[in-house]
């Protein structure tokens, strides 16, 4: 059984214009040591995932129904109480603005020591200990006089480290890492990212990684999904999807990296925008934007437009696509008429 | 070792603090800063400084009464600044009455500090009904004034308790009522506050890190809203200070044997016409003095800790 497993989550935020549902049918699992990418667009439903998985959705969000199971326990509908133990120290998170997430007026030392002492009895000078040698392991200059230091003392990079030293402090399962390196100048998100990578490998750590870099999703993660409109549509082992991507979205977002442009042209882009999670398109919500949902005689498949595709398996992946599912049904076709 | 190490940074950060640098430079600053130093280390080194213990009954005789300040004719030696109706040192109950007044108002303020706050930061943080709740106290309290709190409040206590017990104990009784009357003001500052760092990350990351909401609270969002705190505390402080005199000059604060300024100044008013002005007047310009250097002090600080209005 894998370490996580979230099956059929449905997230909601109840709006006054009525529910709107946020994440549907969103499943996926994730091994010890596994990384996981999620990529879509702003607005997919990666960070309400991320956030759902240690129930920490602000009202009016809330988990409408599924399973988050980890380790064997289910964590939807634990209280807070059990749920704190499990924050931090078997499951932490990353987040996105370094400059953000570190509290100002504490120092880097404090704000250690104090995560350290929420979940484990030690003394100051322990705790002191620990943190010093996770500095040292997200390989800071001059570690000892970082923790007597200010967050706004230290440098963009620096902080991310001593994020990434905070999150590790506790030796979690799985850290989450929601854009960890956006905020960042390009040299030092390759520096964060080899280091996260790193560390995760050396201690055999989980990782799922939020993203809209579909580079950096296909150096770090050995699977990934692919999210559009608060659903998953393609999922799979990442080399698999980025060399041959099943669905018309996932194809659009490989077509629209710079490198797939010929130079001087404008760059590939994706039609359209996503549709506000509260006026979802019938059908596939992915169909307006889609430029395979004609049929072969020019007419708008009629199952794009009206109901909801069911995942199909394709080779190692499983993606749901209305246009996907008939090319292998055909296949399937052509290849029993020629084994009869 | 290591707390040696963080007390010289403390040090050293507060050497190159805006704070100091500011301070070095405002030359009202520095000397409101001394006079306030003066005039509260003179009220409570009082029992030391003072030529006579205006408290102690054996030390004053009404054949003293009235006598005018020394540079008026007709002053006695031994009393500087003259004596009152009941002939005690004037200068002797000025400073006993200045202490009497700082320590009502610092009381006063610290006892709003600390139900402001913690109402403000429980309403800010959790929000809902606890917030309904906890603001619309604060808008049932701010919408009586403190006088007439004091009035209802000295009232039932003379009632019920009789009035030695309140002459006896009037000290708390003035910082309970003042305290109690002026909450809302902290609370609602410090609310407003949380509200705009509840939504910063550091938030979400503290609670990612699995830490409970009373520490969230208290840790780290509590020394965020700290420096408004700061500034309206002078203002309070002065407030307060103020509130007392009001009260002490309608007859509702310190009882005349053990008078507060406010009280001195009620005292020597019934003599103003009849030339006694010193009784009044003297009493009156320590409580103006003292009232404006805070406020002064205040507005200082409001300068330097609200970055936006540094002044290039």
């Amino acid at each position: 059984m894998s370490l996580l497993e979230v099956s059929d989550l449905d997230v909601r935020f109840a709006l006054r214009q009525g529910e709107v549902r946020a994440l549907r049918n969103v499943s996926f699992s994730l091994d010890r040591g596994e990384r996981l990418g999620i990529v879509g667009e702003s607005g997919a439903g990666k960070s309400v995932a991320a956030f759902s998985l240690l129930n920490l959705i602000a009202s009016p969000g809330f988990i409408a129904g599924g399973s988050i199971r980890f380790d064997g326990q289910e964590l939807t509908g634990l209280s807070d109480r059990a749920l704190r133990k499990v924050r931090g120290n078997r499951i932490s998170m990353i987040f996105q603005d370094p400059m953000m997430t570190l509290n100002p007026v504490l120092s880097i030392g404090e704000q250690m020591i104090e995560c350290l002492k929420a979940h484990r009895r030690i003394s100051h000078r322990e705790a002191r200990a620990i943190a010093l040698h996770k500095l040292q392991q997200v390989q800071i200059p001059s570690p000892e006089t970082r923790l007597d230091q200010y967050p706004h003392e230290l440098s963009g990079g620096m902080r991310q480290r001593i994020i990434i030293a905070i999150a590790l402090l506790l030796d979690p399962d799985i850290i989450i890492a929601d854009e960890p390196t956006t905020a960042l100048d390009v040299t030092i998100q390759a520096e964060i990212m080899a280091l996260l990578l790193e560390l995760c490998e050396k201690h055999n750590v989980g990782l799922i990684l939020i993203t809209h870099d579909l580079g950096v999703v296909s150096q770090v993660t050995q699977r990934m999904l692919v999210m559009y409109a608060g659903r998953v549509i393609e999922q799979g082992p990442t080399r698999e999807i980025i060399n041959d991507p099943q669905h018309p979205y996932t194809q659009g977002l490989m077509n629209a990296l710079p490198q797939m442009a010929t130079p001087g042209e404008r760059l590939n882009q994706i039609p359209g925008s996503m549709p506000s999670l509260s006026n979802l398109p019938s059908g596939c919500a992915f169909h307006p934007r889609c430029g395979f949902v004609n049929d072969a005689n020019g007419q708008p498949r009629r199952a794009c437009l009206e109901q909801v595709p069911d995942f199909v398996d394709s080779g190692n992946c499983r993606v749901a696509c209305h246009m996907v599912a008939e090319m292998l049904e055909e296949e399937q076709r052509l290849a029993k008429e020629e084994t009869s | 070792m290591t707390t040696q190490v963080s007390t010289t940074t403390r040090w050293a950060r507060f050497r190159d603090s805006y704070l100091l640098y500011s301070f070095k430079r405002t030359w009202s600053a520095q000397l409101c800063l001394a006079i306030f130093l003066c005039l509260v280390l003179a009220a409570f080194m009082a029992p030391w400084l003072a030529p006579t213990n205006p408290y102690d009954l054996r030390q004053i005789d009404i054949l003293d009464s009235e006598l005018p300040p020394f540079w008026i004719e007709g002053a006695v030696e031994h009393y500087t600044l003259g004596t009152d109706a009941q002939g005690r040192d004037l200068l002797s109950i000025i400073l006993y009455g200045t202490r009497v007044s700082l320590v009502i108002g610092f009381g006063a303020v610290i006892l709003q500090a600390i139900l402001g706050v913690t109402f403000g930061l429980l309403a800010g943080y959790l929000g809902g009904r606890v917030d309904a709740i906890l603001m619309r106290l604060a808008d049932i309290q701010l919408s009586f004034s403190t006088l007439m709190v004091a009035i209802v409040v000295g009232a039932v206590v003379k009632a019920t308790l009789g009035s030695s017990f309140y002459s006896q104990y009037a000290v708390l009784m003035l910082i309970l009522i003042i305290g109690l009357a002026e909450w809302p003001q902290y609370a609602r500052t410090v609310r407003a506050s949380v509200l705009a760092e509840k939504s910063k990350e550091y938030v979400d990351a503290a609670r990612v890190m699995g830490l409970g909401s009373r520490r969230i609270m208290f840790r780290h969002v509590l020394p965020n809203t700290l420096s408004p705190v700061f500034v309206i505390s002078t203002v309070q402080i002065a407030n307060a200070i103020i509130s007392e005199a009001a009260l002490s000059f309608l007859g509702l604060g310190m009882p005349e044997t053990h008078p507060s300024l406010g009280s001195l100044i009620k005292s020597g008013f019934d003599y103003i016409q009849s030339g006694s002005w010193w009784i009044t007047l003297i009493p009156g310009a320590v409580l103006v003095v003292l009232v404006l250097v805070i406020n002064l002090l205040g507005d200082w600080l409001r300068d330097v800790m609200n970055p936006r209005l540094y002044k290039g």
